[in-house]
Protein backbone atom coordinates (compact mmCIF):
# COMPACT_ATOMS: atom_id res chain seq x y z
CA UNK A 1 0.00 0.00 0.00
CA UNK A 2 2.77 2.60 1.53
CA UNK A 3 4.73 2.16 -2.30
CA UNK A 4 1.58 3.10 -3.98
CA UNK A 5 0.44 6.00 -2.10
CA UNK A 6 1.97 9.75 -2.34
CA UNK A 7 4.66 11.02 0.30
CA UNK A 8 2.18 13.23 1.54
CA UNK A 9 -0.23 10.68 2.97
CA UNK A 10 2.53 7.85 3.24
CA UNK A 11 3.99 10.62 6.35
CA UNK A 12 0.61 11.01 7.66
CA UNK A 13 0.12 7.93 10.29
CA UNK A 14 -3.31 6.08 11.14
CA UNK A 15 -3.80 7.35 14.18
CA UNK A 16 -4.28 11.00 12.50
CA UNK A 17 -6.24 9.80 9.77
CA UNK A 18 -8.59 7.89 11.82
CA UNK A 19 -9.07 11.53 13.69
CA UNK A 20 -10.00 13.18 10.49
CA UNK A 21 -12.33 10.18 9.44
CA UNK A 22 -14.48 9.69 12.57
CA UNK A 23 -15.80 13.41 12.86
CA UNK A 24 -15.78 14.09 9.09
CA UNK A 25 -17.97 10.93 8.28
CA UNK A 26 -20.43 11.53 11.13
CA UNK A 27 -21.12 14.92 9.99
CA UNK A 28 -21.54 13.84 6.41
CA UNK A 29 -23.98 11.35 7.68
CA UNK A 30 -25.87 13.45 9.96
CA UNK A 31 -25.56 17.07 8.62
CA UNK A 32 -24.46 16.83 4.90
CA UNK A 33 -26.73 14.02 4.02
CA UNK A 34 -29.96 15.35 5.83
CA UNK A 35 -29.28 18.58 4.12
CA UNK A 36 -29.39 16.79 0.92
CA UNK A 37 -32.67 14.71 1.48
CA UNK A 38 -34.26 18.08 2.41
CA UNK A 39 -33.17 19.64 -0.76
CA UNK A 40 -34.32 16.84 -2.66
CA UNK A 41 -37.50 16.58 -0.81
CA UNK A 42 -38.15 20.53 -1.66
CA UNK A 43 -38.68 19.36 -5.39
CA UNK A 44 -41.33 16.65 -4.56
CA UNK A 45 -45.10 16.22 -4.30
CA UNK A 46 -46.94 15.60 -1.17
CA UNK A 47 -48.67 12.16 -1.54
CA UNK A 48 -51.22 10.30 0.50
CA UNK A 49 -48.39 7.39 1.76
CA UNK A 50 -45.50 6.45 3.99
CA UNK A 51 -43.70 7.87 3.77
CA UNK A 52 -46.16 11.47 2.53
CA UNK A 53 -44.11 11.93 -0.41
CA UNK A 54 -43.34 11.18 -3.85
CA UNK A 55 -41.23 10.46 -6.06
CA UNK A 56 -39.62 8.00 -3.49
CA UNK A 57 -36.66 7.00 -4.89
CA UNK A 58 -35.81 3.51 -6.14
CA UNK A 59 -32.88 1.63 -6.61
CA UNK A 60 -33.85 -1.27 -8.05
CA UNK A 61 -35.67 0.25 -10.98
CA UNK A 62 -32.04 0.90 -12.44
CA UNK A 63 -31.24 3.55 -15.31
CA UNK A 64 -34.83 3.76 -15.77
CA UNK A 65 -35.80 4.45 -12.37
CA UNK A 66 -32.98 7.30 -12.07
CA UNK A 67 -35.13 8.50 -14.93
CA UNK A 68 -38.37 8.54 -13.57
CA UNK A 69 -37.04 9.82 -10.49
CA UNK A 70 -35.47 13.44 -11.76
CA UNK A 71 -38.16 13.45 -14.15
CA UNK A 72 -40.85 13.48 -11.42
CA UNK A 73 -39.06 16.40 -9.72
CA UNK A 74 -40.59 19.73 -9.84
CA UNK A 75 -40.13 23.35 -9.16
CA UNK A 76 -44.00 23.55 -7.56
CA UNK A 77 -43.41 23.94 -3.80
CA UNK A 78 -41.01 27.13 -4.68
CA UNK A 79 -43.75 28.48 -6.85
CA UNK A 80 -46.50 27.81 -4.52
CA UNK A 81 -44.36 29.38 -1.58
CA UNK A 82 -43.49 32.54 -3.99
CA UNK A 83 -47.24 33.28 -4.87
CA UNK A 84 -48.92 32.72 -1.31
CA UNK A 85 -49.18 35.69 0.77
CA UNK A 86 -48.91 34.11 4.02
CA UNK A 87 -45.81 32.46 3.38
CA UNK A 88 -44.43 35.53 1.87
CA UNK A 89 -45.71 37.63 4.69
CA UNK A 90 -44.15 35.43 7.31
CA UNK A 91 -41.05 35.47 5.56
CA UNK A 92 -40.40 39.38 5.71
CA UNK A 93 -42.40 39.44 9.85
CA UNK A 94 -39.35 37.38 9.93
CA UNK A 95 -36.67 39.32 8.35
CA UNK A 96 -38.44 42.45 10.44
CA UNK A 97 -38.53 41.13 14.05
CA UNK A 98 -34.99 40.16 13.56
CA UNK A 99 -33.69 43.55 12.33
CA UNK A 100 -35.65 45.47 14.67
CA UNK A 101 -34.63 42.99 17.56
CA UNK A 102 -31.65 42.94 16.62
CA UNK A 103 -31.24 46.99 16.66
CA UNK A 104 -32.80 46.73 20.40
CA UNK A 105 -30.20 44.42 20.92
CA UNK A 106 -27.21 46.67 20.54
CA UNK A 107 -28.70 49.42 21.94
CA UNK A 108 -29.37 47.27 25.59
CA UNK A 109 -26.17 45.62 24.87
CA UNK A 110 -23.60 48.67 24.83
CA UNK A 111 -24.10 50.54 27.67
CA UNK A 112 -23.65 47.49 29.68
CA UNK A 113 -21.02 46.20 27.76
CA UNK A 114 -19.29 49.54 27.96
CA UNK A 115 -20.14 49.38 31.59
CA UNK A 116 -18.24 46.34 32.01
CA UNK A 117 -15.23 47.15 30.52
CA UNK A 118 -14.91 50.96 32.62
CA UNK A 119 -15.22 48.44 35.68
CA UNK A 120 -11.93 47.65 37.65
CA UNK A 121 -10.26 44.59 35.57
CA UNK A 122 -10.14 42.41 39.08
CA UNK A 123 -14.50 42.67 38.67
CA UNK A 124 -14.69 42.27 35.08
CA UNK A 125 -14.28 38.33 34.72
CA UNK A 126 -17.29 38.03 37.36
CA UNK A 127 -19.42 40.36 35.47
CA UNK A 128 -19.41 38.76 32.05
CA UNK A 129 -19.76 35.26 34.12
CA UNK A 130 -23.19 36.99 35.36
CA UNK A 131 -23.87 38.34 31.91
CA UNK A 132 -23.32 34.97 30.69
CA UNK A 133 -24.97 32.69 33.56
CA UNK A 134 -28.70 32.78 32.04
CA UNK A 135 -27.51 31.31 28.69
CA UNK A 136 -27.41 27.78 30.80
CA UNK A 137 -30.79 27.92 31.85
CA UNK A 138 -33.35 27.00 29.16
CA UNK A 139 -34.67 28.73 26.73
CA UNK A 140 -37.88 27.83 27.31
CA UNK A 141 -37.75 28.28 30.69
CA UNK A 142 -36.59 32.03 30.54
CA UNK A 143 -39.49 32.35 28.03
CA UNK A 144 -42.29 31.04 30.30
CA UNK A 145 -40.90 33.60 33.22
CA UNK A 146 -41.88 35.82 31.10
CA UNK A 147 -45.18 34.63 30.70
CA UNK A 148 -46.01 35.24 34.38
CA UNK A 149 -44.82 38.83 34.17
CA UNK A 150 -46.72 39.76 30.82
CA UNK A 151 -50.07 37.69 30.94
CA UNK A 152 -53.19 39.60 31.67
CA UNK A 153 -53.40 38.72 35.53
CA UNK A 154 -49.59 38.81 35.48
CA UNK A 155 -47.02 40.74 37.69
CA UNK A 156 -46.44 43.85 35.51
CA UNK A 157 -50.10 44.36 35.41
CA UNK A 158 -50.68 43.62 39.36
CA UNK A 159 -47.82 46.47 39.39
CA UNK A 160 -49.21 49.23 36.97
CA UNK A 161 -52.43 48.67 38.25
CA UNK A 162 -50.92 49.09 41.95
CA UNK A 163 -49.34 52.27 41.00
CA UNK A 164 -52.10 53.22 39.27
CA UNK A 165 -50.84 54.09 35.71
CA UNK A 166 -53.71 52.22 34.94
CA UNK A 167 -57.16 50.78 35.67
CA UNK A 168 -57.62 47.56 33.89
CA UNK A 169 -54.99 45.23 33.13
CA UNK A 170 -53.37 45.88 29.60
CA UNK A 171 -53.22 42.68 27.42
CA UNK A 172 -49.25 42.30 26.65
CA UNK A 173 -48.93 38.82 26.14
CA UNK A 174 -49.83 37.91 22.57
CA UNK A 175 -48.12 40.86 20.85
CA UNK A 176 -45.25 42.40 19.07
CA UNK A 177 -43.78 43.58 22.30
CA UNK A 178 -44.01 40.74 24.51
CA UNK A 179 -41.70 39.40 20.84
CA UNK A 180 -39.20 41.73 21.53
CA UNK A 181 -39.08 41.50 24.97
CA UNK A 182 -38.60 37.67 24.96
CA UNK A 183 -35.83 38.28 22.19
CA UNK A 184 -33.83 40.46 23.69
CA UNK A 185 -34.04 38.86 26.64
CA UNK A 186 -32.96 35.36 25.46
CA UNK A 187 -29.80 36.76 23.26
CA UNK A 188 -28.62 39.56 25.23
CA UNK A 189 -25.70 37.59 26.19
CA UNK A 190 -24.93 36.67 22.50
CA UNK A 191 -24.67 40.65 21.88
CA UNK A 192 -22.69 41.86 25.51
CA UNK A 193 -19.86 39.20 24.87
CA UNK A 194 -18.71 40.30 21.68
CA UNK A 195 -18.86 44.16 22.12
CA UNK A 196 -17.45 43.32 24.84
CA UNK A 197 -14.29 41.60 23.30
CA UNK A 198 -13.89 44.81 21.86
CA UNK A 199 -14.10 46.77 24.20
CA UNK A 200 -12.24 46.02 26.73
CA UNK A 201 -9.07 45.37 24.24
CA UNK A 202 -9.26 49.15 23.64
CA UNK A 203 -6.41 50.92 24.50
CA UNK A 204 -7.46 53.89 27.60
CA UNK A 205 -4.32 55.90 26.05
CA UNK A 206 -6.81 56.57 23.01
CA UNK A 207 -9.29 57.98 25.24
CA UNK A 208 -6.96 60.34 26.88
CA UNK A 209 -5.18 61.58 24.09
CA UNK A 210 -8.66 62.68 22.80
CA UNK A 211 -9.31 63.97 26.19
CA UNK A 212 -5.81 66.20 26.43
CA UNK A 213 -6.75 67.75 23.06
CA UNK A 214 -10.13 69.14 24.10
CA UNK A 215 -12.07 66.96 22.76
CA UNK A 216 -15.65 66.91 24.67
CA UNK A 217 -16.56 63.21 26.29
CA UNK A 218 -19.70 62.26 24.06
CA UNK A 219 -17.57 63.32 21.04
CA UNK A 220 -14.96 61.24 21.88
CA UNK A 221 -17.58 58.43 22.10
CA UNK A 222 -18.86 58.88 18.37
CA UNK A 223 -15.19 59.08 17.05
CA UNK A 224 -13.22 57.30 19.12
CA UNK A 225 -14.95 54.51 21.03
CA UNK A 226 -17.75 53.39 18.77
CA UNK A 227 -15.33 53.40 15.36
CA UNK A 228 -13.36 50.81 17.46
CA UNK A 229 -16.51 48.77 18.76
CA UNK A 230 -17.38 48.06 15.45
CA UNK A 231 -16.47 44.70 14.40
CA UNK A 232 -17.96 43.61 18.05
CA UNK A 233 -20.99 45.34 17.11
CA UNK A 234 -21.27 43.64 13.64
CA UNK A 235 -20.28 39.97 15.12
CA UNK A 236 -23.00 40.41 17.75
CA UNK A 237 -25.44 41.44 15.31
CA UNK A 238 -24.70 38.67 12.94
CA UNK A 239 -24.17 35.74 15.99
CA UNK A 240 -28.27 36.98 17.19
CA UNK A 241 -29.92 38.06 13.90
CA UNK A 242 -28.95 34.21 11.98
CA UNK A 243 -30.64 32.32 14.48
CA UNK A 244 -33.52 35.38 15.61
CA UNK A 245 -35.04 34.74 12.02
CA UNK A 246 -35.67 30.84 12.47
CA UNK A 247 -37.23 31.10 15.94
CA UNK A 248 -40.30 28.93 17.21
CA UNK A 249 -40.28 29.12 20.65
CA UNK A 250 -40.41 32.92 21.34
CA UNK A 251 -43.12 33.92 18.66
CA UNK A 252 -44.94 30.86 19.78
CA UNK A 253 -45.14 31.32 23.49
CA UNK A 254 -45.37 35.20 23.55
CA UNK A 255 -47.01 36.23 20.05
CA UNK A 256 -50.43 35.82 18.38
CA UNK A 257 -51.32 35.18 14.25
CA UNK A 258 -50.12 38.76 13.58
CA UNK A 259 -46.18 37.84 15.02
CA UNK A 260 -46.02 34.27 12.36
CA UNK A 261 -42.41 34.07 11.79
CA UNK A 262 -40.88 31.09 9.13
CA UNK A 263 -40.03 29.38 11.61
CA UNK A 264 -43.75 28.71 12.82
CA UNK A 265 -44.39 28.58 9.42
CA UNK A 266 -42.49 25.74 8.70
CA UNK A 267 -43.40 23.89 11.73
CA UNK A 268 -47.40 23.95 10.99
CA UNK A 269 -46.72 22.58 7.22
CA UNK A 270 -44.70 19.78 8.62
CA UNK A 271 -46.79 19.60 11.72
CA UNK A 272 -50.47 19.96 11.42
CA UNK A 273 -50.48 20.00 7.79
CA UNK A 274 -48.14 17.17 7.17
CA UNK A 275 -47.10 18.80 4.05
CA UNK A 276 -42.95 17.38 3.97
CA UNK A 277 -41.80 18.64 0.56
CA UNK A 278 -43.37 22.51 1.71
CA UNK A 279 -42.05 22.24 4.57
CA UNK A 280 -38.61 21.44 3.23
CA UNK A 281 -38.73 24.03 0.54
CA UNK A 282 -39.24 26.55 3.06
CA UNK A 283 -36.40 25.45 5.00
CA UNK A 284 -34.40 25.71 1.77
CA UNK A 285 -35.73 29.17 1.26
CA UNK A 286 -35.02 30.22 5.26
CA UNK A 287 -31.27 28.57 4.36
CA UNK A 288 -30.47 30.35 1.23
CA UNK A 289 -31.89 34.13 3.40
CA UNK A 290 -29.17 32.98 5.91
CA UNK A 291 -26.59 31.95 3.59
CA UNK A 292 -24.90 35.17 3.16
CA UNK A 293 -25.18 36.44 6.50
CA UNK A 294 -23.96 32.77 8.11
CA UNK A 295 -20.72 33.31 4.96
CA UNK A 296 -19.68 37.00 6.43
CA UNK A 297 -19.93 35.32 10.11
CA UNK A 298 -17.61 32.14 8.97
CA UNK A 299 -15.03 34.65 7.72
CA UNK A 300 -15.39 36.95 10.73
CA UNK A 301 -14.80 33.27 12.99
CA UNK A 302 -11.70 32.36 10.57
CA UNK A 303 -10.01 36.32 12.08
CA UNK A 304 -11.73 35.25 15.22
CA UNK A 305 -12.53 36.38 18.88
CA UNK A 306 -15.81 35.38 19.60
CA UNK A 307 -15.07 31.66 19.95
CA UNK A 308 -12.26 32.29 22.54
CA UNK A 309 -14.67 32.68 25.27
CA UNK B 1 -2.74 59.97 33.72
CA UNK B 2 -2.08 56.31 33.31
CA UNK B 3 -4.65 55.07 35.32
CA UNK B 4 -7.62 53.30 34.24
CA UNK B 5 -10.76 56.30 34.31
CA UNK B 6 -12.88 54.11 36.49
CA UNK B 7 -16.63 53.61 36.23
CA UNK B 8 -19.12 55.80 35.67
CA UNK B 9 -22.66 56.33 37.82
CA UNK B 10 -23.77 56.03 34.05
CA UNK B 11 -21.79 52.48 33.73
CA UNK B 12 -22.51 51.57 37.25
CA UNK B 13 -26.14 52.19 36.23
CA UNK B 14 -25.90 50.48 32.56
CA UNK B 15 -24.47 46.84 34.52
CA UNK B 16 -27.20 47.07 37.49
CA UNK B 17 -29.81 47.48 34.91
CA UNK B 18 -29.07 45.12 32.69
CA UNK B 19 -28.21 42.48 35.54
CA UNK B 20 -31.41 42.94 36.92
CA UNK B 21 -33.17 42.55 33.36
CA UNK B 22 -31.30 39.34 33.00
CA UNK B 23 -32.02 38.19 36.28
CA UNK B 24 -35.86 39.44 37.80
CA UNK B 25 -37.84 36.92 35.73
CA UNK B 26 -35.67 34.31 36.90
CA UNK B 27 -35.83 35.18 40.62
CA UNK B 28 -39.74 35.98 40.42
CA UNK B 29 -39.84 32.51 38.84
CA UNK B 30 -38.29 30.70 41.53
CA UNK B 31 -39.97 32.38 44.05
CA UNK B 32 -43.52 31.74 42.91
CA UNK B 33 -42.72 28.28 43.00
CA UNK B 34 -42.66 28.47 46.46
CA UNK B 35 -46.41 29.85 46.47
CA UNK B 36 -49.25 28.34 48.20
CA UNK B 37 -51.57 29.86 46.06
CA UNK B 38 -52.92 28.36 42.82
CA UNK B 39 -53.22 31.62 41.14
CA UNK B 40 -50.24 33.38 39.64
CA UNK B 41 -51.33 36.45 40.91
CA UNK B 42 -52.13 36.07 44.55
CA UNK B 43 -49.06 35.26 47.27
CA UNK B 44 -51.00 32.78 49.50
CA UNK B 45 -47.81 31.98 51.70
CA UNK B 46 -44.50 30.08 51.26
CA UNK B 47 -44.77 26.39 50.74
CA UNK B 48 -43.99 23.28 48.98
CA UNK B 49 -46.90 22.04 47.83
CA UNK B 50 -46.03 22.03 44.13
CA UNK B 51 -43.01 20.24 44.38
CA UNK B 52 -45.07 17.63 46.18
CA UNK B 53 -47.42 17.03 43.28
CA UNK B 54 -44.68 17.53 40.53
CA UNK B 55 -42.73 13.84 42.44
CA UNK B 56 -46.23 12.60 42.25
CA UNK B 57 -46.21 13.35 38.26
CA UNK B 58 -45.02 10.27 37.00
CA UNK B 59 -45.03 11.25 33.30
CA UNK B 60 -42.96 14.46 34.29
CA UNK B 61 -40.57 12.52 36.02
CA UNK B 62 -40.63 10.00 33.41
CA UNK B 63 -39.81 12.57 30.65
CA UNK B 64 -36.94 14.28 33.19
CA UNK B 65 -35.62 10.56 33.76
CA UNK B 66 -35.71 10.58 29.58
CA UNK B 67 -34.19 13.75 28.90
CA UNK B 68 -31.33 12.84 31.31
CA UNK B 69 -30.49 9.50 29.53
CA UNK B 70 -30.47 11.54 26.38
CA UNK B 71 -28.40 14.30 27.76
CA UNK B 72 -26.00 11.78 29.19
CA UNK B 73 -25.21 9.55 26.03
CA UNK B 74 -25.40 12.59 23.75
CA UNK B 75 -23.04 14.53 25.57
CA UNK B 76 -20.79 11.79 26.07
CA UNK B 77 -20.46 10.90 22.51
CA UNK B 78 -20.32 14.63 21.64
CA UNK B 79 -17.43 14.87 23.62
CA UNK B 80 -15.18 12.04 22.19
CA UNK B 81 -16.17 13.32 18.25
CA UNK B 82 -16.04 16.88 19.44
CA UNK B 83 -12.37 16.78 20.28
CA UNK B 84 -11.12 14.57 17.71
CA UNK B 85 -12.39 17.49 15.44
CA UNK B 86 -10.69 20.23 17.18
CA UNK B 87 -7.53 18.22 16.91
CA UNK B 88 -8.51 17.64 13.59
CA UNK B 89 -8.72 21.06 12.53
CA UNK B 90 -5.68 22.50 14.70
CA UNK B 91 -3.19 19.83 14.81
CA UNK B 92 -3.48 17.71 11.59
CA UNK B 93 -2.54 20.90 9.14
CA UNK B 94 -4.12 20.75 5.70
CA UNK B 95 -6.17 17.85 4.69
CA UNK B 96 -8.58 17.37 1.46
CA UNK B 97 -11.96 18.57 2.54
CA UNK B 98 -10.74 20.98 5.29
CA UNK B 99 -12.95 23.66 4.22
CA UNK B 100 -15.85 21.15 3.85
CA UNK B 101 -15.56 20.34 7.12
CA UNK B 102 -14.68 23.29 9.25
CA UNK B 103 -18.10 24.27 7.23
CA UNK B 104 -19.70 21.65 8.94
CA UNK B 105 -18.11 22.09 12.37
CA UNK B 106 -19.36 25.53 11.89
CA UNK B 107 -22.85 25.19 10.65
CA UNK B 108 -24.90 23.93 13.95
CA UNK B 109 -23.76 26.83 15.78
CA UNK B 110 -26.11 29.40 13.59
CA UNK B 111 -28.59 27.28 12.01
CA UNK B 112 -32.21 28.09 12.89
CA UNK B 113 -33.01 24.78 14.90
CA UNK B 114 -35.87 24.21 13.25
CA UNK B 115 -33.93 23.33 9.72
CA UNK B 116 -31.70 20.88 11.67
CA UNK B 117 -34.58 19.01 13.57
CA UNK B 118 -36.25 18.81 9.67
CA UNK B 119 -33.36 17.60 7.80
CA UNK B 120 -32.47 14.83 10.68
CA UNK B 121 -35.91 13.55 10.78
CA UNK B 122 -36.08 12.93 6.51
CA UNK B 123 -33.05 11.61 7.45
CA UNK B 124 -34.37 9.13 10.53
CA UNK B 125 -37.58 8.45 8.01
CA UNK B 126 -35.32 7.90 4.58
CA UNK B 127 -33.41 5.20 6.44
CA UNK B 128 -36.30 3.72 7.91
CA UNK B 129 -34.78 4.85 11.67
CA UNK B 130 -37.45 4.52 14.32
CA UNK B 131 -37.84 8.06 15.87
CA UNK B 132 -37.89 8.17 19.55
CA UNK B 133 -34.80 7.85 22.30
CA UNK B 134 -31.72 7.08 19.79
CA UNK B 135 -32.70 9.34 17.23
CA UNK B 136 -32.88 12.21 19.33
CA UNK B 137 -29.79 11.34 21.01
CA UNK B 138 -27.96 11.52 17.95
CA UNK B 139 -28.92 14.42 16.75
CA UNK B 140 -28.25 15.75 19.96
CA UNK B 141 -24.70 14.32 19.30
CA UNK B 142 -24.60 16.40 16.44
CA UNK B 143 -25.53 19.64 17.15
CA UNK B 144 -23.88 19.85 20.57
CA UNK B 145 -20.38 18.22 19.22
CA UNK B 146 -20.10 21.48 17.01
CA UNK B 147 -20.35 23.37 20.35
CA UNK B 148 -17.71 20.99 22.01
CA UNK B 149 -15.59 21.13 18.88
CA UNK B 150 -15.47 25.07 19.32
CA UNK B 151 -14.64 25.45 22.92
CA UNK B 152 -11.93 22.65 22.41
CA UNK B 153 -10.24 24.02 19.73
CA UNK B 154 -10.32 27.62 21.18
CA UNK B 155 -7.77 25.92 24.21
CA UNK B 156 -6.19 24.14 21.48
CA UNK B 157 -5.06 27.44 19.89
CA UNK B 158 -3.77 29.54 22.95
CA UNK B 159 -2.16 26.14 23.84
CA UNK B 160 2.37 26.45 23.92
CA UNK B 161 2.61 23.97 20.92
CA UNK B 162 6.55 23.81 22.70
CA UNK B 163 5.85 21.38 25.21
CA UNK B 164 4.47 19.25 22.44
CA UNK B 165 7.35 19.91 20.02
CA UNK B 166 9.49 18.80 23.31
CA UNK B 167 7.94 15.82 24.27
CA UNK B 168 8.33 15.22 20.00
CA UNK B 169 12.20 16.01 20.03
CA UNK B 170 12.85 13.35 23.51
CA UNK B 171 11.55 10.29 21.34
CA UNK B 172 7.49 10.52 21.84
CA UNK B 173 5.32 9.39 19.07
CA UNK B 174 3.06 12.57 17.61
CA UNK B 175 -0.24 10.29 19.22
CA UNK B 176 1.92 10.19 22.62
CA UNK B 177 2.66 12.94 22.67
CA UNK B 178 -1.09 14.06 22.40
CA UNK B 179 -1.86 11.63 24.97
CA UNK B 180 1.19 12.39 27.62
CA UNK B 181 1.43 15.89 26.86
CA UNK B 182 -1.52 17.80 25.86
CA UNK B 183 -4.67 15.83 26.69
CA UNK B 184 -3.86 16.67 30.24
CA UNK B 185 -3.71 20.19 29.96
CA UNK B 186 -6.83 20.73 27.28
CA UNK B 187 -9.44 18.40 30.20
CA UNK B 188 -10.82 21.37 31.41
CA UNK B 189 -11.91 22.23 28.14
CA UNK B 190 -13.32 18.93 27.29
CA UNK B 191 -15.54 18.83 30.61
CA UNK B 192 -16.82 22.53 29.64
CA UNK B 193 -17.56 21.00 26.59
CA UNK B 194 -19.14 18.17 28.06
CA UNK B 195 -21.40 20.06 30.30
CA UNK B 196 -22.51 22.44 27.56
CA UNK B 197 -23.09 19.66 25.32
CA UNK B 198 -25.37 17.82 28.35
CA UNK B 199 -27.18 21.51 29.21
CA UNK B 200 -28.05 22.34 25.69
CA UNK B 201 -29.37 18.27 25.14
CA UNK B 202 -31.65 18.98 27.83
CA UNK B 203 -32.80 21.76 27.46
CA UNK B 204 -33.69 21.58 23.38
CA UNK B 205 -37.16 21.61 22.60
CA UNK B 206 -37.34 21.94 18.69
CA UNK B 207 -35.29 19.40 17.48
CA UNK B 208 -36.17 16.83 19.93
CA UNK B 209 -39.85 17.24 19.09
CA UNK B 210 -39.29 16.54 14.98
CA UNK B 211 -36.92 13.35 16.08
CA UNK B 212 -38.47 12.17 18.65
CA UNK B 213 -41.71 9.18 19.02
CA UNK B 214 -44.01 7.86 21.47
CA UNK B 215 -42.89 6.72 24.95
CA UNK B 216 -39.69 8.67 24.44
CA UNK B 217 -41.18 12.40 25.98
CA UNK B 218 -38.40 14.77 27.31
CA UNK B 219 -38.52 16.97 29.66
CA UNK B 220 -38.50 20.21 27.37
CA UNK B 221 -42.01 18.84 25.22
CA UNK B 222 -43.59 18.04 28.59
CA UNK B 223 -43.05 21.69 30.15
CA UNK B 224 -43.92 22.95 26.48
CA UNK B 225 -47.65 21.26 25.93
CA UNK B 226 -48.24 22.44 29.80
CA UNK B 227 -47.15 26.11 29.09
CA UNK B 228 -49.16 26.46 26.97
CA UNK B 229 -52.53 25.11 28.43
CA UNK B 230 -51.57 28.10 30.67
CA UNK B 231 -49.02 29.24 33.70
CA UNK B 232 -49.38 26.55 36.51
CA UNK B 233 -47.29 26.42 39.71
CA UNK B 234 -46.20 22.72 39.12
CA UNK B 235 -44.66 24.20 35.93
CA UNK B 236 -42.54 26.68 37.73
CA UNK B 237 -41.62 24.19 40.45
CA UNK B 238 -40.13 21.73 37.36
CA UNK B 239 -38.56 25.05 35.96
CA UNK B 240 -36.62 25.89 39.57
CA UNK B 241 -35.13 22.13 39.97
CA UNK B 242 -33.87 22.62 36.37
CA UNK B 243 -32.24 25.99 37.16
CA UNK B 244 -31.02 24.73 40.47
CA UNK B 245 -28.97 21.56 38.74
CA UNK B 246 -27.56 23.48 36.12
CA UNK B 247 -26.53 26.68 38.41
CA UNK B 248 -24.91 23.55 40.67
CA UNK B 249 -23.16 22.26 37.23
CA UNK B 250 -21.72 25.34 36.55
CA UNK B 251 -20.67 26.39 40.11
CA UNK B 252 -19.04 23.19 40.55
CA UNK B 253 -17.53 23.27 36.89
CA UNK B 254 -16.02 26.89 37.83
CA UNK B 255 -14.09 25.24 40.76
CA UNK B 256 -12.61 22.85 39.10
CA UNK B 257 -11.55 24.40 36.27
CA UNK B 258 -10.05 26.91 38.74
CA UNK B 259 -7.79 24.22 40.09
CA UNK B 260 -7.31 22.92 36.60
CA UNK B 261 -6.31 26.74 35.25
CA UNK B 262 -3.90 26.94 38.60
CA UNK B 263 -1.72 23.45 38.14
CA UNK B 264 -1.73 24.08 34.05
CA UNK B 265 -0.01 27.31 34.86
CA UNK B 266 2.38 25.13 36.86
CA UNK B 267 2.71 22.26 34.43
CA UNK B 268 3.67 25.73 31.51
CA UNK B 269 5.99 27.41 34.05
CA UNK B 270 7.54 24.13 34.12
CA UNK B 271 7.64 23.14 30.84
CA UNK B 272 8.92 26.88 30.27
CA UNK B 273 12.09 25.91 33.08
CA UNK B 274 12.60 22.81 30.90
Amino acid sequence: MSTSSSPRTASRPWSSRLIILVPYLWLCLFLLVPFLIVAKLSLSQIAVAQPPYAPVFDPAAGLAGIQSFIGALSLDNYRTLFSDALYISSFFKSLEIASISTLLLIAAAFPIAYGVSRVRHSLQPALVVAVMLPFWTAFLIRIYAWITILQREGLLNDLLLALRIVDQPVPMLASDTAVYIGIVYSYLPFMVLPIYAVLSKMDDSLLEAAADLGCPRWKTFWLVTFPLARPGLLAGALLCFIPIVGEFIIPDLLGDSRTQMIGQTLWTEFFANRDWPVASALAMVLLGALLIPIMIMQRMQNDAFWVRR
Amino acid sequence: MTTHKGASRFNITAIATGLAFLYLPIAILVIYSFNDSRSVAVWGGWSLRWYRELFNDSAMIEAAWTSLRIAFFSATAATILGTLAAVALTRIGRFRGRFVFSAMMYAPLVLPEVIIGLSLLLLFVAVDFDRGFWATALAHTTLTLCFVAAIVQARLIDFDRSIEEAAMDLGCSPLRAFLAVTLPLIVPAIASGWMLAFTLSLDDFVIASFTTGPGATTLPIRIYSQVRLGVKPETNAICTLMIASVALIVVAASLVSKRYVMSDERNTALGASI
